[in-house]
């Protein structure tokens, strides 16, 4: 029988620890433990993308990581994103490209695309296609994410 | 709001606060005394002011007058006005256009606006969204509404200068006497506050009016501007709080054990098998209806995965399966025909023709498959019932929840708040229901959220279309008359005949048709009838017929199956055929493709309701223009490699809205994987309210209707639907996008002599001819006509191969 266990998570620079069976997916703990409602539910099953956050440099699909394997690691959200309230250059791009429909997918197209940007600030079209081929969005919004990326990538290059 | 409440918590403090202020503020004549808080900012409106409860305590919740302008308006003493619709803003922007359009009629600068939607409680119900009407049939008694505002504040600046009204102007909330311009006053300083008591006419809230005039088109400053949505940023920052977000104190979490087998009896359930798990609340059943509730949601996961239930499958097959679902149709005895439409003599331009064509064409059920699957909340206490719901159509939702639970109407309320992908799912909102049922059952609020899994397969589908065409040309020139004067072949007689598979199509939030009510055997004994639509009158063709009749599936209640409105909701089923027919036609004849709808359009000169002739035209030379369409028949002549290129143009339309749409696509015959490279569509909704969140409606309606081109069908054997997530159903990825989307904005009719076209509706229209457009530059690259929806690899590879190509 399972059983609850304190957990210490560091989320967007602060420290919380919740008590919650260790198994539980990442996703829940985030959002019904803690408040953070930037990661979405869609699938459960690590395909769509929308529960995706930050860990470490890394985008992880929140729905399919277990709570106890991510204790004490640095976990960011899409709040955690913008600093002393300044949005991040790729959701200020996602601002000025006008992206989103519905926008509950928008979470994970903004964290993939960050981690893309970090890793490779200046993308090809097919790098772009690649990076974010797994996470989906039903209204569509793939031509504008694609454009903001671009978008982001050449003011970050302006910029240097 | 304590330093101890959580965030989500926060939602409803702030939500029964700010509703508080609204509900006084109708009720009450003099002056405001409650605080308005977040009612009061300029901009957008968080899902807490949106929802401005007035606490489960405070109600009853009776509907708001629609006659009555305080319903409608407020300005506060600021000078800024907040607006109360009765819309829902399901991503397309509807809310910013709300907000163009009012503050233009009440001349008030648009960053001092704000708009709240969709609550029953606080918005007058003007039905929530659906069918692209936004603008289209709501956006008038919006304008009438805030013109009558600024009608009724200059009457007041009137008597308090002492001069007519004729020699006041006024400008951005500010009115000033022309002779004397520090006379002047804001809007705020009238009104602020305060409520204007003015009773408006009409019979229904669509023809609801005031005294007041509208301003001609060149007077409006906003609409045509295209402000930045005012959704976006909280959509963008992770500040907006959606109806998956709501928390409430003692909120438990309740999922769905759906049948395994469509039709399935409940037999028992051992409740056994789930009493180890933590925070079981408990195992709920009606009928066939079954969900368990849990202190946590992970633990509402693992019960409804564990629990052991024992059902009886039906004695027939449900449905054949979705391979052999378009022989089925076409054998099937039709529950109805549609009227059918009859023009010349067919029979008799068939045989004069010189050829005659036959094709069938296939679409298959498709999903909504919304990105986030149904979800909901709903809080029982104080014998009311609050349902926090992204439903389109939240007031169906509140009357159909009434019914369903047996309470007075007023004692039932829905907050609307943004939710994913709606595009007719949530126009029959399952989770409302449920949330709203498990919550009077437990007595506690509950929030219902379903799985992928139970979302694709038992979501509301888009009804199958098998069409079959006959098509006679002959060497008549469409333009004179005359025979064989230019020697083209003209299309002189078209037959049409579609079979739907959409018996018991699903009404809007019917308390006697919705999934729970059918599972728990609360239902109606008539099914819906259905339809089988039949496409406008596109082209003028002297001897038509067009038929079609609604085919049933065996298990007509309590089946995943269930047909609803799926953005249009058929028009992409027939589009495709007719404007794969088309082309066809066009290539028999040796024609162009837009060549040979131009003619057929140009065989007329009269002026049609809507000028739709002329704007049709318009709108096809506008995309080929866009294009850069090369004028040649299709297919294009053999190429050698293995990516072989064509373009196609399909068009069509939507009440008034125009759309032709040419799609560029690159077939690979070794893999048979068709990339729609480019994409052009000429659009025309008559006047544009903002013009840049337009072109991303577009571009995204296009894209989705690729998505159905490509990918789409639902999957099942003849028990159960099988492709159930994003491996075995698949939709459009970023690799599938086009390279280049070019959306061309046709503003209006193209002869300057006729009066200016009012705002039609715009989404759903550029939905329908994508398939067809997809279809026509397959052929066109390859030979290979594709008749059956969707284009998927393995299809097209194997219609290649068939050909040879």
């Amino acid at each position: 029988m399972s059983l609850m266990s304190q957990i210490t998570l560091k989320v967007n620079g602060t420290t919380e620890t919740v008590d919650v069976e260790p198994s539980t997916p990442l996703l829940y703990v985030l959002r019904n433990d803690l408040d953070l409602h930037g990661p979405r539910f869609g699938c459960g099953l690590g395909q769509c993308g929308a529960c995706t956050v930050i860990i470490e440099g890394e985008a992880v699909r929140s729905c399919v990581r277990r709570v106890s394997t991510v204790a004490g690691r640095e976990i960011t959200t899409l709040e955690g994103l913008s600093v002393n309230g300044t949005l991040h250059p790729v959701q200020q791009a996602w601002i000025d490209e006008q992206v989103p429909q519905c926008g509950f997918c928008q979470n994970g197209q903004i964290l993939t695309a960050k981690v893309l940007l970090d890793r490779n600030p200046t993308p090809t079209d097919a790098e772009i296609r690649e990076a974010m081929e797994r996470t989906l969005c039903r209204c569509m919004t793939y031509y504008r994410v694609q454009a903001a990326i671009r978008r982001a990538s050449s003011q970050a290059k302006g910029e240097e | 709001m304590s330093p101890n409440t959580s965030p989500s918590e926060a939602i409803e403090d702030a939500v029964e606060e700010g509703s508080a202020s609204r509900r006084d503020f109708l009720k009450t004549s003099g002056f405001l005394v409650v605080g308005v808080g977040a009612l009061s900012m300029a901009g957008p409106l968080s899902a807490v002011a949106q929802a401005h409860a007035s606490g489960q305590a405070a109600g009853p919740y009776p509907d708001l007058d629609f006659r009555q302008l305080d319903s409608w308006i407020v300005i506060r003493q600021d000078n800024t006005a907040t607006f109360y619709v009765g819309k829902t803003d399901l991503g397309q922007g509807t809310g910013t256009a709300f907000r163009q359009v009012m503050s233009d009629e009440l001349d008030i600068a648009y960053d001092k606006t704000s708009c709240v939607m969709g609550s029953t409680d606080v918005t007058v119900d003007q039905g929530g969204s659906g069918g692209s009407d936004a603008l289209q049939t709501d956006g008038w008694p919006m304008r009438r509404v805030a013109a009558e505002a600024r009608r009724v504040l200059l009457e007041m600046a009137s008597t308090k200068f002492g001069v007519p009204v004729a020699e006041l102007t006024v400008r951005d909330g500010v009115i000033s006497v022309v002779a004397d311009p520090t006379k002047s006053i804001t809007y705020g300083e009238l009104i602020g506050d305060k409520r204007f008591n003015v009773t408006l006419s009409g019979e229904d809230v669509n023809k609801v009016a005031g005294q007041a005039s509208l301003k001609p088109v060149q007077e409006l400053k906003n609409v045509g501007q295209s402000p930045p949505r005012d959704d976006i940023p909280r959509k963008v920052d992770g500040s907006l709080k959606w109806a998956v977000d709501v928390k409430l104190p003692g909120m438990v979490h309740a999922r769905n054990v759906k049948p395994p087998v469509a039709g399935a009896t409940l037999v028992s359930i051992d409740e056994s098998s789930v009493r180890g798990i933590p925070g079981l609340v408990r195992v709920v059943s009606k009928g066939n209806y079954v969900a368990v509730v849990c202190e946590r949601e992970e633990q509402a996961i693992r019960a409804a995965r564990e629990l052991k239930v024992d059902w009886q499958k039906p004695a027939a097959a449900p449905f054949p399966s979705s391979e052999d679902l378009f022989t089925y149709m076409r054998k099937a005895t039709p529950t109805s025909k549609s009227d059918p439409q009859l023009v010349g003599d067919p029979d008799a331009g068939f045989a004069a023709a010189a050829k005659v064509i036959d094709a069938d064409y296939e679409v298959p059920f498709q999903g909504h498959t919304a990105f986030g699957p149904a979800h909901a909340t709903a809080d029982p206490s104080n014998d009311q019932m609050t349902i926090y719901s992204n439903d389109m159509k939240s007031y169906g939702l509140r009357n159909g929840v009434a019914k369903f639970l047996q309470m007075p109407r007023d004692r039932v309320r829905v907050v609307w708040m943004d939710g994913p992908q709606a595009y007719g799912r949530t126009a029959a909102d399952d989770a409302g229901f449920e949330a709203a049922f498990l919550a009077k059952e437990i007595g506690r609020p509950v929030r219902v959220q379903w799985s992928r899994e139970e979302e694709t397969a038992w979501d509301t589908k888009g009804p199958a279309y098998a069409v079959r065409m006959r098509g006679g040309l002959d060497g008549q020139d469409g333009q004179d008359g005359q025979d064989g004067q230019d020697g083209k072949l003209s299309l002189v007689a078209l037959e049409y005949d579609a079979r739907a598979a959409d018996h018991n199509h699903l009404g809007y939030n019917e308390h006697d048709s919705v999934l729970i009510a059918q599972l728990a055997g609360m239902r109606k004994t008539e099914p819906a009838r259905g339809r089988a639509s039949i496409p406008y009158d596109q082209y003028t063709i002297p001897h038509r017929r067009m038929q079609g009749s609604v085919v049933p599936l065996p298990l007509v209640w309590e089946t995943p199956l269930r047909t609803g409105n799926l953005r249009d909701p058929d028009g992409p089923q027939i589009t495709f055929a007719l404007e794969s027919f088309i082309d066809e036609l066009a290539a028999a004849a040796g024609a162009d493709p837009v060549e040979f709808r131009l003619r057929l359009l140009s065989a007329s000169t009269a002026d049609d309701e809507g000028f739709r002739r002329a704007r049709s035209l318009a709108v096809i030379k506008a995309a080929a223009e866009a294009y850069g369409w090369d004028t040649r028949p299709s297919p294009k002549p053999a190429a050698t490699g293995d990516i072989l290129t064509g373009r196609g143009i399909a068009y069509t339309y939507r009440s008034y809205t125009m759309v032709a749409q040419i799609t560029e696509v690159e077939v690979n015959r070794r893999t048979g994987h068709v990339w729609a490279k480019r994409m052009v569509c000429a659009h025309d909704c008559g006047l544009m309210v903002n013009p840049e969140a337009l072109k991303r409606a577009v571009e995204c309606g296009m894209l989705h209707s690729l998505s159905r081109a490509l990918h789409e069908e639902v999957r099942f054997d003849t028990e159960k639907v099988t492709g159930v997530n994003w491996s075995s159903s698949p939709t459009l990825t970023h690799s599938d996008t086009p390279e280049r989307i070019d959306v061309v904005l046709v503003n209006g009719d193209p002869n300057p002599e006729r009066p200016d076209l009012p705002h039609y509706g715009a989404g759903e229209a550029t939905c329908k001819p994508t398939l067809a457009a997809v279809a026509n530059a397959i052929f066109d690259a390859t030979g290979v006509r594709l008749r059956r929806v969707p284009f998927r690899d393995e299809r097209v590879l194997a219609a290649l191969q068939a050909a040879r190509v």
